[in-house]
C-alpha cells in the first residue's frame, strides 16, 4: 500500500490551526510528496471553530475530503467533540491538555496530551502553541519529518518574522520533548 | 520537483494567467474567489499591469469588455451571483468577438445562496448565461495543477476563437492549497495579430475598428449569429477535452467534473476494491462537452451515474450522450455540502441493484 | 488678401446622412466633437464609446475607433480602455437614461476615480429611442408617455443635476453644462468639448460635458419650439457654467 496520510487539525480561530497544517503540507511537498491542505470556511472563522485537512500521499490525491483521518489534532473542546469519533481505528490523536479535557477516551487510538498553551506560555508568547503542538506531530505521526517541518517553520518565519523564529524554535523543540516522551512510553 | 509551489487555488489561478502574459484585471470582491482580487492587486504592479477594483460586477465585466478590446490579454473572476451579473456582459463579449478568461469559483445557489462551494452554474455557463444564441468555451479543471495549465491555456483558446473562455471551478478548489507548478503550456494555435480588429492601431490598419454587437438589419444580425455559430462548430470539433479511466471493462460508469471528478474517483478505486468494476469519465470540457464517451461505451457497462454538487444539470448532457442505451441515474449534493465517498459508492451499489 | 475658410465636414466625420430627427441636436454635438478631435489631431489615437439610446449608432457618424456599450455601461468600457491604451484619447457620448439612470453607478464611479476619459453627456429630460418615456432628467410637470399627467415628484422625484452632482467629487478635472439651443452657445459648447479634451489630454483627469439638448419629435414641438422651450424651461433648472475646472 503506497503512502496516504489523512489529518484533521481544528480549534477556535486565531489558535493557528490553519498555518499549522500549511506548515504539514508544505513540508511534506518539500521531501517530494503529493499534498492537499483544504481549510473550512465560511462564518465559523469568526470566533468559533475552524478546521483544515491535510492530506499527503506518494500517489495521486483524488478526493480532497478528509472524513476518516489517520492523524487528528485538537486545540478547543468543541473541536475534540465534532470529530475525535472520526479519527480512524489505530490512528492518533494530538490534543491540547490546556485547553481540552477527554474523559471516557477511545482505548483504539493512540492519544498524546500537550500542554500546549502552558509551553507557550512559559516561552513568553501564546502564540507559539501551535508550533509545539507541531513539534509534538513531528514525533508521533509520519505526515512529515521533523527536519523539513522545522525548515518550514524557519522558511515561513525567515519571511516575515524573523524576530519570532528563535521563540518559534524553542516552541518546536519543546513540543518534540512531548511527542519523544509519548513514543519512549509506548 | 524543486519547482513545485503551495498555493492556495485562487492564488495559482491568479499567478498561471500572470505567467500567461495577463496584465489587466478588473475585480469585485466575492467569496470564496476573494484571494483572486487580492492577489493580483498585488501581483499586477510588478509586472507593470493593472488592477482595478470596479464599483460592481457589471462595471467589472464591461472594463473587460474595454480593455480586451485593446487586444492585450485580460482577466475576471467571481463566484456564483457576481457571475449573474456580469452575464450580459459576457453576452456583449461574446457577440463582439472579444478574448478574455472568467473563472468562475462556484458557490451554492440560487439567490445570494450560501458562500460554501457548489457546481450549480453547470447550466449558466455551458448553455447560456446571458442572453442570445452564444457560448463559452468552458473549461473545468481537476487539481490546482490543471488549472494552472487550463488557465495558460485559455489565454491561448480565447484569441484563436475570440470568444470568452470560462474557467468553472468551485470554492474547494479556490480554497484548497495544493503543489503547483507552472509550466508554459502553449497551444501552438496560429492566433492572429490583434492589430487587425483592436482599438488604437487605425494608424497601422488604416482604417478604423467597431467593436459592437448592435446589427439593426435582421440579415446582417442572422449572418454574424452563423459566423458566431461557426466557431461553436469548430470548438466542438478541436476543444473537446475529457478523462476516463477504468472504463474498458467497467459495468458501472461514473460522470464528474472538478471536485466532484476527485471524490469520485476515491469511489471509483473503493467499488474495484470490492471487486465492483466501476469506471470514471472526467469532462474536462463542459462546453464543448464530450458527448462521444458516453455514445461510446462498451458493452460491459450497465449503467452511468452522474454525480455533481447540484440538483442534477451535467446529467442532461450525459443523458444526451448516453441516448438511452443504458440507464442514467443521478446523485448530488448542493447548497454548499459534498458528496462523501461513501455516498457515491452507495449511490453506485444501489444503480446497479 | 483674406485667408479662404471653406466650411466643410470634420476630418472625423464619415460621410453619410445621420437618422436623427428634424430639428434634433445630436448632429450639432457630434459636429463639435469631431472638430476637437480634429483640431487636436489625434483621431487615429481617439476611441470613442457609443452608449444604448439615440446616439447608439454614433458610431456610423465619427470616424474613429469605436465601441458600442450595453446600456449605461459606457464609463466601465472607456476605463477598461484608458487603464490598458493611457496613450489613446476615449471619450464616451451618453444620454440622459444611459448615463443618468441606469449607469449612475458606472458614471460616478469613473468620475470619483477621476478616470482620465471625456464624457459628452446629452441631456434631453427625455427617452428618445424608445419614444419619449420620462427620463431622470425630465423636468417637474413635463409630460411624457409615462408620465403622461406631468413628472410629480411625490412619485419620480426630482430632476437630476449631474453637472453639480459629479462636481461635488474631489478627482474629477473639468465639469460643466452648455447647451446648443442657439448659435452663441454653441460656440461656448465647442469650447468646453475642446477644454474637456484638453484636460484628457493633459492627464489632469476626469472631463465630463453636459449638453442641453432638445428633442422636438418626442416632446411634440416643432424645431424651433423645442430650442425655445429649451431656452425657457431648462435653462433655469439647468443653469449654464463651468462647475468644475482643472487645477
Amino acid at each position: 500500500m503506497s503512502f496516504y496520510r489523512e489529518m484533521i487539525a481544528a480549534g477556535f480561530g486565531g489558535q493557528g490551526i490553519m498555518l499549522l497544517g500549511q506548515i504539514v503540507a508544505h513540508a511534506a511537498m518539500n521531501e517530494g510528496k503529493n499534498v492537499m491542505w483544504i481549510p473550512s470556511y465560511g462564518p465559523e472563522m469568526r470566533g468559533g471553530t475552524a478546521n483544515c485537512s491535510v492530506i499527503v500521499s506518494d500517489g495521486e490525491i483524488a478526493s480532497p475530503l478528509v472524513s476518516f483521518p489517520d492523524v487528528l489534532v485538537i486545540m478547543n473542546q468543541p473541536s475534540l467533540t465534532k470529530f475525535v469519533n472520526r479519527l480512524k481505528e489505530g490512528g492518533t490523536l494530538i490534543y491540547n491538555a490546556d485547553l481540552v479535557t477527554y474523559d471516557n477516551p477511545r482505548d483504539d487510538i493512540n492519544i498524546v496530551k500537550v500542554n500546549a498553551n502552558s509551553i507557550a506560555l512559559e516561552l513568553g508568547n501564546e502564540r507559539v502553541a501551535n508550533i509545539a503542538v507541531l513539534g509534538v506531530l513531528a514525533e508521533v505521526t509520519d505526515m512529515a519529518s521533523a527536519d523539513a517541518l522545522k525548515e518550514t517553520v524557519q522558511e515561513i518565519l525567515g519571511a516575515k518574522k524573523a524576530h519570532l523564529l528563535e521563540i518559534n524554535m524553542k516552541a518546536f523543540e519543546k513540543g518534540q520533548e512531548v511527542g519523544k516522551q509519548y513514543v519512549a512510553q509506548a | 520537483m524543486s519547482n513545485r509551489v503551495l498555493m492556495k487555488g485562487n492564488e495559482a489561478f491568479a499567478e498561471a494567467a500572470v505567467q500567461a502574459g495577463c496584465k489587466y484585471f478588473f475585480g469585485y470582491p466575492i467569496t470564496p474567489q476573494n484571494e483572486i482580487p487580492e492577489y493580483m492587486s498585488k501581483r499586477l504592479p510588478e509586472v507593470g499591469g493593472v488592477y482595478l477594483q470596479a464599483e460592481s460586477e457589471v462595471a467589472g465585466i464591461n472594463m473587460i469588455f474595454g480593455a480586451a478590446g485593446t487586444g492585450f490579454r485580460t482577466l475576471i473572476s467571481s463566484s456564483s451571483p457576481g457571475i449573474s451579473l456580469m452575464s450580459e456582459g459576457i453576452s456583449y463579449i461574446a457577440a463582439a468577438e472579444l478574448p478574455c478568461v472568467i473563472i468562475n469559483v462556484m458557490r451554492g445557489g440560487p439567490g445570494l445562496g450560501g458562500i460554501l462551494p457548489a457546481q450549480s452554474d453547470y447550466f449558466q455557463a455551458t448553455k447560456g448565461g446571458g442572453h442570445g444564441d452564444y457560448r463559452l468555451l468552458v473549461l473545468a479543471p481537476g487539481s490546482l495543477q490543471e488549472a494552472t495549465e487550463f488557465i495558460m491555456m485559455a489565454f491561448d483558446l480565447t484569441e484563436f476563437y475570440r470568444n470568452p473562455v470560462m474557467i468553472l471551478t468551485d470554492g474547494f478548489m479556490g480554497q484548497m492549497m495544493e503543489a503547483v507548478e507552472f509550466k508554459k503550456v502553449k497551444l501552438g494555435y496560429d492566433i492572429p495579430d490583434v492589430k487587425e480588429w483592436a482599438v488604437g492601431y487605425m494608424a497601422e490598419r488604416g482604417k478604423r475598428t467597431l467593436l459592437k454587437s448592435l446589427s439593426l438589419d435582421p440579415e446582417v444580425l442572422e449572418q454574424h449569429n452563423q459566423k458566431l455559430q461557426k466557431k461553436y462548430r469548430l470548438m466542438e470539433e478541436k476543444e473537446v477535452r475529457f478523462e476516463s479511466a477504468n472504463v474498458d471493462d467497467a459495468e458501472i460508469v461514473i460522470a464528474a467534473y472538478g471536485t466532484t471528478a476527485r471524490i469520485a474517483k476515491s469511489a471509483v478505486k473503493k467499488l474495484r476494491d470490492q471487486g465492483i468494476k466501476a469506471g470514471i469519465i472526467r469532462p474536462q470540457s463542459l462546453y464543448p462537452f464530450p458527448y462521444k464517451p458516453f455514445s461510446e461505451l462498451p458493452e460491459s457497462v450497465k449503467h452511468v451515474l452522474v454525480v455533481e454538487m447540484s440538483c442534477g444539470q451535467m446529467v442532461e448532457d450525459v443523458e444526451l450522450g448516453v441516448s438511452r442505451k443504458v440507464p442514467v441515474s443521478f446523485y448530488g449534493r448542493c447548497g454548499g455540502m459534498a458528496p462523501s465517498v461513501e455516498e457515491i459508492e452507495q449511490a453506485a451499489k444501489k444503480a446497479l441493484g | 488678401m483674406p485667408e479662404v475658410k471653406i466650411f466643410e465636414r470634420p476630418k472625423c466625420m464619415t460621410d453619410v446622412s445621420t437618422h436623427y430627427c428634424p430639428g434634433c441636436t445630436h448632429g450639432i454635438v457630434h459636429r463639435l466633437v469631431a472638430e476637437a478631435i480634429d483640431e487636436f489631431g489625434i483621431q487615429e489615437k481617439t476611441v470613442g464609446v457609443a452608449p444604448v439610446g439615440c446616439a447608439v449608432l454614433m458610431y456610423n457618424y465619427i470616424n474613429t475607433d469605436m465601441y458600442e456599450a450595453a446600456h449605461g455601461r459606457a464609463p466601465a468600457v472607456a476605463t477598461g480602455c484608458k487603464r490598458v491604451r493611457p496613450d489613446l484619447t476615449v471619450f464616451t457620448y451618453q444620454g440622459d437614461g444611459d448615463l443618468a439612470s441606469i449607469g449612475v453607478a458606472e458614471i460616478v464611479h469613473a468620475a470619483n476615480r477621476g478616470e482620465n476619459i471625456t464624457v459628452i453627456f446629452i441631456n434631453n429630460a427625455i427617452y428618445g429611442m424608445t419614444g419619449g418615456q420620462m427620463a431622470p432628467t425630465t423636468l417637474l410637470k413635463q409630460k411624457t408617455t409615462t408620465c403622461p399627467y406631468g413628472r410629480d415628484p411625490k412619485v419620480n422625484g426630482y430632476p437630476i443635476r449631474i453637472a453639480e452632482m459629479l462636481a461635488t467629487l474631489e478627482a474629477p478635472g473639468y465639469i460643466a453644462r452648455v447647451t446648443v439651443a442657439r448659435p452663441k452657445y454653441v460656440i461656448k459648447a465647442k469650447e468646453a468639448i475642446k477644454k474637456a479634451f484638453q484636460t484628457q489630454i493633459e492627464e489632469k483627469g476626469f472631463s465630463l460635458v453636459e449638453v442641453l439638448s432638445t428633442c422636438p419629435t418626442n416632446w411634440g414641438m416643432r424645431p424651433a419650439e423645442a430650442l425655445k422651450w429649451l431656452e425657457e424651461n431648462m435653462i433655469p433648472y439647468y443653469p449654464l457654467g463651468e462647475f468644475k475646472l482643472p487645477d
